[in-house]
């Protein structure tokens, strides 16, 4: 068995000590795995997420990405080892153009380094290096979600981490938003998502994780998830098919 | 018709613009106006004058450049006080602003300036005394610029500096890292600190920025008018009547709000007259929230 990546062990977290959101939830991500946390709203998927991110206190667990504790690392520090994270609203700078976006997250690379990262974002989403210097404001809801995953991209992360990534967009951009996921995925990257859409991200993950009041109510492949019509109708807010019931 | 108040007025508001940046950048990046930044013009004015008297003793002669009032002990004098001016600032942000800065409201940040305002002002009172100093008491001779406007050679140094000063900072929030990530700060904190920008180091060049040019417009100020422990503190109106019109954030929209607050004084002086020139950055203040809060190049209320 290869380590994971990312091992989340009893994690809790939220803003008040005594009100915990996230409940002791753990979660090994394997290396380039697409694992996706689904549930209800209000079960604590975002918290979860933001916390792993080091935007969120914890009060309990441990949180190991690539071999090293990250459980205390504050937030600017983990782009540094590792840890690229995508946020669901405001994602990017907006009074900044979309060349500045790039440039202040690769910033924190070798100088060497920079504009060979920057071409290469630019090379994977060609939308961006039309316009460079437009003020990502002015970009398309989908743009700008491209925008973003290029920005947490720049530094070359082990683990790319997605809030809601497909969150107010057209079915077709949520589409072109995860066909490019997919992509980044066959570069190696190991992805973890929190979504809403159950249905899209199940198509793409390899494994779910299920959230209910905090807490992991089931884990498992993606397909399983996908197929089990009781899991669909619990906790994912999908109607059973028609005539099943 | 003499023009000569229009020299006046942007001179003035040349000080204010300088003056007003650090202002700006404080009320974007840290969230909360700092009403002690009147404060740093003054306390850079008098290091640099006690610092330019300690070379004048130590080496001699009070020499001048050409026909400035002044030589090169207060042009060195002035940059070791501007790099005191922002230490002056990060310490009282260590010793106060950022011990409130994360537990407390915007609203708790602004009193607490005030008090350090007063205390600043009167620690300068009680160690240079409340009587107006000079850096130098030659009277200038002005020499005529064009329609009717005279201008002393200070004057236009000050004009040079401001220019310079605003170009270079300009400049530098376009094209640096610290600059870049001072604007990422500005627009989203959270956003910036997963992008991987140190926030707290952020703050700390805010700081010194700020500081620094605030002693320049200090200096400048003492050159063209007089030193006095309230210097900075009767400015602070003009000073956020600038950043606001401008546009909270704005660097070039500090200082053409600067312009546009030292030419309305001036006309004002000529029309009203003298005794209404405070009320005019009060108006000008009231008339931007009204109007466009979002100040000339702001994109925020």
């Amino acid at each position: 068995m290869s380590q994971p990546i990312l091992a989340i062990d009893g994690l809790a977290a939220g803003y008040e000590p005594d009100v915990p959101i996230v409940r002791g939830v753990s979660l090994a991500v394997k290396e380039g795995e697409i694992v996706t946390i689904l549930g209800p709203n209000g079960a604590g998927k975002s918290t979860f997420i933001k916390a792993i991110a080091g935007l969120v206190p914890k009060f309990a667990g441990q949180v190991v990405l690539a071999g090293g504790d990250i459980t205390k690392t504050p937030a600017h520090l983990l782009a540094r080892q590792g840890l690229g994270f995508v946020p669901q609203t405001e994602n990017v700078f907006t009074l900044m153009s979309i060349a500045d976006n790039l440039r202040l997250a690769a910033d924190i690379l070798p100088k060497a380094q920079r504009a060979e990262r920057i071409d290469a974002m630019l090379t994977l989403f060609p939308d961006l290096a039309r316009q460079r210097q437009l003020l990502a404001g002015r970009l398309s809801g989908g743009q700008r979600q491209m925008l973003a995953v290029a920005r947490a991209l720049i530094a070359g992360p082990r683990i790319l981490m997605l809030d809601e990534a497909s969150a107010g967009l057209s079915p077709k951009l949520v589409g072109q938003v995860f066909a490019k996921l997919a992509e980044i995925r066959y570069t190696g990257i190991t992805i973890l998502m929190v979504e809403q859409n159950a249905k899209a991200a199940l198509a793409l993950a390899d494994r779910a994780i299920i959230l209910v009041e905090g807490k992991a109510a089931h884990q498992g492949k993606a397909a399983d998830i996908a197929s089990d019509p009781v899991i669909r109708q619990l906790y994912l807010g999908v109607a059973p098919a028609k005539g099943a019931a | 018709m003499n023009l000569q108040f229009i020299a006046d007025g942007l001179i003035m508001g040349a000080l204010i613009g300088l003056g007003a940046i650090g202002v700006t950048l404080t009320y974007s990046i840290l969230r909360f106006a700092n009403f002690a930044h009147g404060e740093f013009l003054a306390w850079g004015t008098y290091f640099t004058l006690a610092l330019a008297s300690g070379f004048g003793a130590m080496f001699g002669g009070s020499g001048t450049i050409g026909a400035l009032s002044f030589g090169w002990p207060v042009i060195v004098a002035g940059m070791l006080a501007a790099l005191l001016t922002g230490l002056l600032a990060l310490v009282l942000d260590r010793l106060l602003f950022a011990k409130l800065r994360n537990r407390g409201n915007a609203i708790v940040m602004v009193m607490a300036s005030f008090g350090a305002s007063m205390a600043l002002r009167s620690l300068l009172e009680f160690l240079f005394t409340a009587q107006p100093a000079y850096f130098s008491r030659d009277i200038q001779m002005a020499f005529p610029i064009a329609f009717g406007i005279r201008l002393t050679p200070d004057q236009l140094f000050l004009l040079a500096m401001t220019a310079i000063l605003v170009l270079v900072m300009e400049r530098f929030m376009a094209l640096s890292p610290i600059g870049r990530a001072m604007r990422a700060v500005s627009e989203n904190p959270v956003l910036a600190r997963v992008s991987g920008v140190d926030v707290e180091r952020v703050i700390r060049a805010t700081w010194m920025i700020g500081g620094a040019l605030a002693c320049a417009a200090g200096v400048m100020l003492g050159i063209t008018v007089q030193i006095r422990p309230f210097m900075g503190f009767d400015l602070l109106l003009p000073l956020f009547a600038a950043a606001i019109l401008g546009g909270i954030g704005s660097v070039p929209g500090a200082v053409l709000g600067g312009l546009i607050v030292g030419v309305a004084e001036a006309s004002a002086v000529q029309v009203v007259g003298a005794d209404y020139r405070a009320a005019i950055a009060f108006l000008i203040l009231i008339a931007v929230l009204l109007v466009r809060p979002a100040g000339i190049f702001g994109v925020r209320e």
